[in-house]
């Protein structure tokens, strides 16, 4: 692949993700003061010593969106992950053995997404203990069910190919035909589709942070300080909208990404070779 | 009298993009020029990638995908259609020059009748009124022989059979009483027997309406029929051109020669066809509790020989694989092997029952990985059925590679790097490694070029006298059965009409299906066609 055959839409959505993910590494080098520390009074506006200004306890909101960085963007990851290896290995499953168990999956798949994903989130999390652990997982599992119906899909598409009959009949395991036959052939779809689900897991977590049930405090992610600064919009106070853009942006970023992944994917399938 | 249509030193040119590579400047077309009277047929023939279709479309000044037409005229009385602007092409198209593809099933949209879309181009242009355009549809229909000719027009697509989809796109060119019909392989996607009658329709056809015709097929015998003319291409270049006679009875050139003898050599038949590797008893099978595919069919193949099955599409003969490879257990019946019988479920068969018995696809392209390398596939069942590993794996590899006529270079090439004929090969390797007792060839050499499908039956034979592996080989070409088979089966409509040794089997006296079967394949001389419709007009003779 040629540096040059990359879009600007692409490199711009790159540069964002790349610099929110420097922000996220590098939090304590970058960040002026901690997220934690109360350095100044209520809802200062920007200066030269807070450059974004203050928040509605009086810490820094510069230090709090690096911080808040490290955390949306580790617990949307780790979620997305765990939801990707779950639901692309019980997709496969049913699509390669068919049958009962493609039927048991399926029809359990469905029955977890006929239940709104907000409400079902909202009373896991209500009841399950509050960490970081059940948070991703609850995530994890919820999205899953769409990463199954779309694993299944595109190893439905592949499983009829007469390479994977000629694997079935030369004695193979299910195992090798999932890894070894099918999943090389259906990466670049779900590579896309890797990160079209990790923007949803960043809006996610960020909605549940806003309802309380997201990353709890005083720890920093952009959702939760969205809530704590909502209030101050009725004062023409702006620190609510400032987190609120860099979920926006970078959900943004990933999506120009995503767009660009899909379309050499498209034009992988036959196209005529202008993505 | 005037030409209609004058190609001069046609040049064609495309960008082409290697994979891994900068894009590049490819010659398509180089040099071509012929001449087209009206009422004549022109046959374009070659290999795939020779340029006949492309030369087709640039006839209505098309491209297709990133095509150009870099240089030379085309000449439509007189008029040079390559300078015309887009509104002047787009009157000629669908009025004076009309196209027919190969795949009517393709080109027919399934929501609307026939007769809409047979008369849509001609009123579209504005060339007849509706009622006028209707008439001349049934009139058409009648020419073409399709039944029912007054209604015929009414049906949707899906409700009549390829042929006749075929012979409604014949039509739906001819409506608009154009000039110049260009024919892209019209019948080879058809049964032999069918494309008999498509073929017979459309040559009555071009003679009754007196247009002109251009005929691309691969098929050398099937355009000594049509045409007047022969133009035989090879890499864009035209090898050879002149009267259709000439062509087929004198060819001048090498490849022409290569063209016209490809009717191969017969193989003598073993003389002792006792014993049996593999034994079919009494096998019904079906789909889903439908009804039944195959209806009692046994056979017999000894060991180291070839049995051909031989049928058209529908006749059962690719279930009968699915039976014997044990994807489709059958309803009754037994598969036997040496003796013994087989259990009917692939998943039930053990490691070595299944390594004895391996299957070549008609398609090489979805029958290989396209993420592996030649290493990883042939390699595969090398370490899964004996276990092999690391450089005793490779050097198995590269000798089952030269036993394919292929080198060590291929190693690490991808499918995708490899031509059609390379890849059937591969997968030759790939059946050959498990070094199978059995190897069931599911028409192997039906999607590829005559010459390339020449060098794999070679390979195939020859492999069979080194290995004493024995074949199963389902085609529907019966050239293919005399170069290559031992015994035959003939298959229609899931049951076995003729079975036996073949010089028996392919020499009267004939039952009813088997002749027809025969009489339809067609013959590499002129006045073919004629003959055996006249025969079928008086089957006393």
């Amino acid at each position: 692949m040629r540096l040059r055959a990359i879009p600007a839409g692409a490199w711009i959505g790159l540069a964002g993700i790349a610099a929110v993910a420097i922000c996220a590494i590098f939090a304590p080098l970058i960040a002026p003061y901690t997220d934690r520390q109360i350095v100044g009074g209520v809802w200062e506006p920007a200066s030269a010593r807070f450059l974004l200004g203050t928040d509605n306890l009086g810490r820094d909101l510069l230090s709090r969106m690096i911080y808040g960085a490290r955390v949306t963007l580790a617990v949307a990851l780790a979620a997305t992950i765990l939801s990707f290896g779950l639901g692309i290995l019980l997709g496969f499953a049913a699509a390669v053995s068919g049958g009962l168990i493609d039927a048991v999956l399926s029809r359990g798949n469905d029955l977890m997404m006929s239940i709104p994903t907000l409400i079902f989130a909202l009373v896991a999390l209500a009841i399950l203990p509050k960490n970081l652990f059940v948070l991703v997982l609850v995530m994890a599992v919820l999205d899953s069910t769409r990463v199954f119906r779309i694993g299944r899909a595109v190893a439905l598409d592949v499983a009829v190919m007469d390479f994977v009959e000629a694997a079935r009949l030369r004695g193979e395991g299910p195992l090798w035909i999932i890894f070894r036959e099918i999943l090389p052939n259906t990466l670049s779809p779900l590579l896309s589709e890797f990160g079209l689900r990790f923007a949803f897991a960043i809006l996610f977590l960020s909605t549940l942070s806003f309802l309380g049930l997201g990353i709890q405090p005083p720890a920093a992610d952009w959702g939760g300080m969205v809530k704590d600064n909502k209030d101050g919009i009725i004062f023409g106070i702006s620190a609510a909208l400032v987190p609120g853009a860099a979920i926006a942006a970078l959900v943004i970023c990933v999506n120009l990404v995503v767009d660009w992944l899909l379309r050499r994917t498209s034009s992988l399938k036959g196209g005529r070779g202008d993505g | 009298m005037a030409e209609l249509l004058s190609v001069r030193d046609l040049r064609i040119g495309a960008i082409s993009h290697p994979p891994g590579e900068p894009p590049r400047e490819v010659t398509l077309v180089e040099g071509v020029s012929f001449d087209l009277a009206r009422g004549k047929v022109l046959g374009l023939i070659g290999e795939s990638g020779a340029g006949k279709s492309t030369i087709g479309l640039a006839t209505l000044a098309h491209g297709r995908g990133g095509v150009r037409i870099t240089g030379g005229q085309v000449l439509l009385d007189g008029t040079d259609i390559l300078s015309l602007g887009r509104r002047d092409v787009n009157r000629l198209r669908g009025a004076r020059v009309c196209y027919v593809a190969q795949s009517a099933a393709a080109a027919f949209n399934p929501a609307h009748r026939l007769i809409d879309q047979v008369i849509e181009a001609t009123l579209l242009r504005g060339l007849m009124s509706r009622e006028a355009a209707r008439a001349r549809a049934v009139h058409l229909f009648d020419i073409l022989g399709l039944p029912d000719p007054a209604s015929f027009g009414d049906r949707f697509p899906h409700q009549v059979s390829g042929g006749q989809l075929q012979r409604a796109m014949t039509a739906m060119a001819l409506c608009p009483n154009p000039a110049l019909i260009v024919f892209d392989e019209p019948t080879t996607a058809l049964d032999v027997t069918t494309q008999l009658d498509v073929l017979a329709a459309i040559k009555h056809a071009i003679e009754v309406t007196g247009t002109a015709a251009i005929y691309i097929t691969h098929d050398l015998a099937v355009v000594a029929q049509v045409a007047d003319d022969i133009m035989v291409l090879r890499h864009g270049r035209v090898v050879e051109y002149g009267p259709a006679r000439q062509i087929i009875d004198a060819p001048g050139k090498d490849y022409t020669r290569a063209l016209v003898s490809a009717q191969r050599t017969t193989r003598a038949e073993a003389a002792d066809q006792s014993g049996a590797v593999l034994e079919i008893d009494g096998v019904s099978a079906g789909y889903g509790g439908g009804a039944n595919v195959l209806e009692g069919v046994s056979l017999r193949l000894p060991k180291g020989q070839t049995l051909a099955i031989v049928g058209e599409s529908g006749s059962g003969k690719s279930t009968l694989a699915r039976v014997i490879t044990g994807l489709l257990p059958p309803a009754t019946g037994r598969v036997l092997f040496e003796g013994a019988p087989l259990p009917p479920s692939a998943a039930r068969r053990d490691r070595d029952q299944l390594r004895r018995i391996q299957l070549i696809y008609q398609m090489a392209d979805t029958a290989l990985n396209p993420r592996q390398t030649v290493r990883e596939l042939i390699g595969r069942p090398l370490g899964f059925y004996f276990g092999l590993r690391g450089a005793a794996k490779t050097a198995r590899v590269t000798q089952l590679l030269e036993q394919i006529e292929m080198g060590r270079g291929f190693l690490d090439r991808y499918p995708a790097e490899l031509s059609g004929g390379q890849k059937q090969r591969v997968a030759i390797a790939r059946a050959l490694a498990a070094e199978p007792e059995i190897i069931l060839c599911d028409e192997p050499t039906s999607a590829l070029d005559p010459l390339v499908a020449e060098g794999i039956l070679r390979l195939l034979a020859r492999l069979r006298r080194e290995t004493g592996v024995s074949y199963l080989f389902i085609t529907h070409d019966l050239g293919i059965v005399r170069a290559f088979a031992d015994s035959v089966a003939i298959m229609h409509r899931g049951k076995v009409v003729r079975a036996g040794r073949k010089s028996a089997a392919l020499s009267p006296p004939f039952d009813a299906y088997t002749a027809r079967l025969l009489a339809c394949v067609p013959e590499m001389r002129l006045g073919w066609l004629e003959e055996t419709l006249a025969m079928r007009k008086d089957p006393d003779q």
